[in-house]
This record gives structure tokens, sequence and C-alpha cells, in this order.
């Protein structure tokens, strides 16, 4: 079995802030990631398939068509996007990145052809803040 | 031989939202120049900011500047007005500029130069992403 991670990245806006709750807890609970007017991270997706390597072409999955399929069902939907506005597959969910990642998941799985695998994603919010989601 | 003067960095960020647009165009000069960049629910950045400090390392501390009291310094009078904001709509210095990398960055060094020794040299670089940065001043 062999893994291979293809990275995208895309600029986005969002605030973290749930719509059942008053303002004042949102700030408690959120902090400064309820800015009502938004704030923004650039994120970068680490995309990893696995699979084993065809004898034809070596490849376990063409990087170049796993970068096509990533910017058709993600990036092109979200990269300068407003997550909590714009976003159909967000629509009702917080806008965490736990459930950014679980979104993205479900964007890209049935994607997948037959014999490749979705393994992992990993999605950095900051350099120091990401999260990684194995279905 | 070389003198003492050295140069000291301070890396700080702030994560931010922000929208490119000129209100005295129509949408579609906008859309034209500024792409998705002017997409008007906005959309954001994790900026990074490298402050560099230059000048002679002083004799008693061993210091060009204590980078402590550099990053306090950042934090107080740039990362607190802008960290988590959105550039446009939050911040003063944005209500009339459009925030563009190269504006934020000659705001940047406006607000940090006057509380820096004048002995000092003071010379900025701000990452709006991995792939774009500008400096100031050159």
């Amino acid at each position: 079995m062999v893994y291979i991670t293809r990275i995208e990245h895309f600029n986005a806006a969002h605030k973290l802030f749930n719509p059942t709750w008053s303002r004042e807890k949102n700030d408690e609970v959120f902090g400064k990631c309820a800015n009502e007017n938004w704030h923004g991270h650039n994120f970068n997706l680490h995309v990893t398939v696995k699979g084993t390597p065809s004898e034809e072409t070596g490849f376990v999955f063409d990087a170049k068509k796993l970068s096509i399929i990533i910017k058709e069902h993600v990036t092109d939907l979200i990269d300068h996007k407003n997550l909590n506005v714009e976003v159909e597959f967000l629509k009702g969910k917080i806008c965490s990145i736990e459930n950014l990642v679980t979104g993205i998941w479900n964007q890209l799985q049935p994607q997948m052809p037959e014999n490749v695998t979705l393994h992992r994603l990993k999605l950095y919010e900051t350099d120091k803040i990401y999260v990684e989601y194995f279905g | 031989m070389y003198n003492n003067r050295v140069s000291v960095f301070r890396k700080e960020n702030f994560n931010a939202a922000h929208r490119l647009h000129n209100p005295t165009w129509d949408e579609a000069t906008n859309n034209d120049v500024f792409g998705k960049c002017n997409n008007p629910n906005y959309h954001g950045h994790n900026y990074d900011l490298f402050v560099q400090v230059i000048g002679e390392v002083d004799k008693e501390t061993g210091y060009v500047m204590d980078t402590k009291k550099l990053s306090d310094l950042i934090k107080e009078k740039v990362t607190n007005k802008f960290d988590h904001k959105n550039l446009n709509e939050d911040c003063e210095e944005f209500k009339n500029l459009n925030p563009t990398a190269e504006n934020i960055v000659i705001v940047t060094y406006n607000l940090l130069r006057p509380f820096i020794d004048d002995k000092l040299e003071l010379k900025l670089r701000l990452y709006e992403t991995e792939r774009n940065f500008v400096e100031y001043p050159v």
C-alpha cells in the first residue's frame, strides 16, 4: 500500500458562531473568533489517498488528476469565499475546521476512482492549528 | 572589519478578513481589476509580519532591541488592532483605504515607527500568503 498526498490551499473568511445562542454566550465560548464581521485564514489542505501503484503508470493516482478533483469539488467552491455565507455544504453548521474537514471529505469521497481510497484529510487553519479526518 | 550593526527580527501574525474594492469604481471595473479578491462577502488570510530592527549592539545589554519589548509593542500597536478582525469593517485605518498588502504594510510601519528608538532602522515584510509578500520601506 502506498500513500500519496496532494496539498492545495484556499483563502477564506469565517466566524465561529452558534445562532441559537446569545451574543454574550458566543463571545464567551468562541472569543474573538466570534467577531460578527468575520476574520480569515490561509487554509492548507492535505489530501492523502492510498492504493497499490499501477504496473502501467507507476501511479497510485495521478496527482494532477487528484488536484483537478480537489479544485473542482472543493477549492473552487470555497477559495476567496465567506464560509458562513457562501458554502452550500456548510449551511446549517458551525464553521469550525472540524466541520469544514468533514464537509470536504464528503465532497471528495464520491469522486475517488474504484481502485483508490481516500485515506486522510489534514486541514491547517494556521501553522499552529490543524485537524485530521480519516472518514 | 565588520561593524557591530545587527538586524533583529521578530515574527508576529494576525488572521483577518478583507476585501479589495475601490468604491469610486463600478462593479464591473472592480471585478475586472480585483477578481475574486473583490468578493463582497469577504475572504481572509493568515498574515505573517516580520519586523526588522537594525542597529548597533548595546555594550551593556548585548541587545539591538529587546525582542520581548518588540513583541509587546507589535501586539499592542498592530496585532491587537487587526487580529481576528475584518480590516474593511472593523479597522479605522482602512475606512477609506483599500486593505491591500501594500497599504497594510505602510500602515503597520507608521503604527510602529514612533515607538522605536530613532537610532534604530525599521523595515517590515508582510506575507499575505506563503507566495505573496511585500516589504517596506524599500
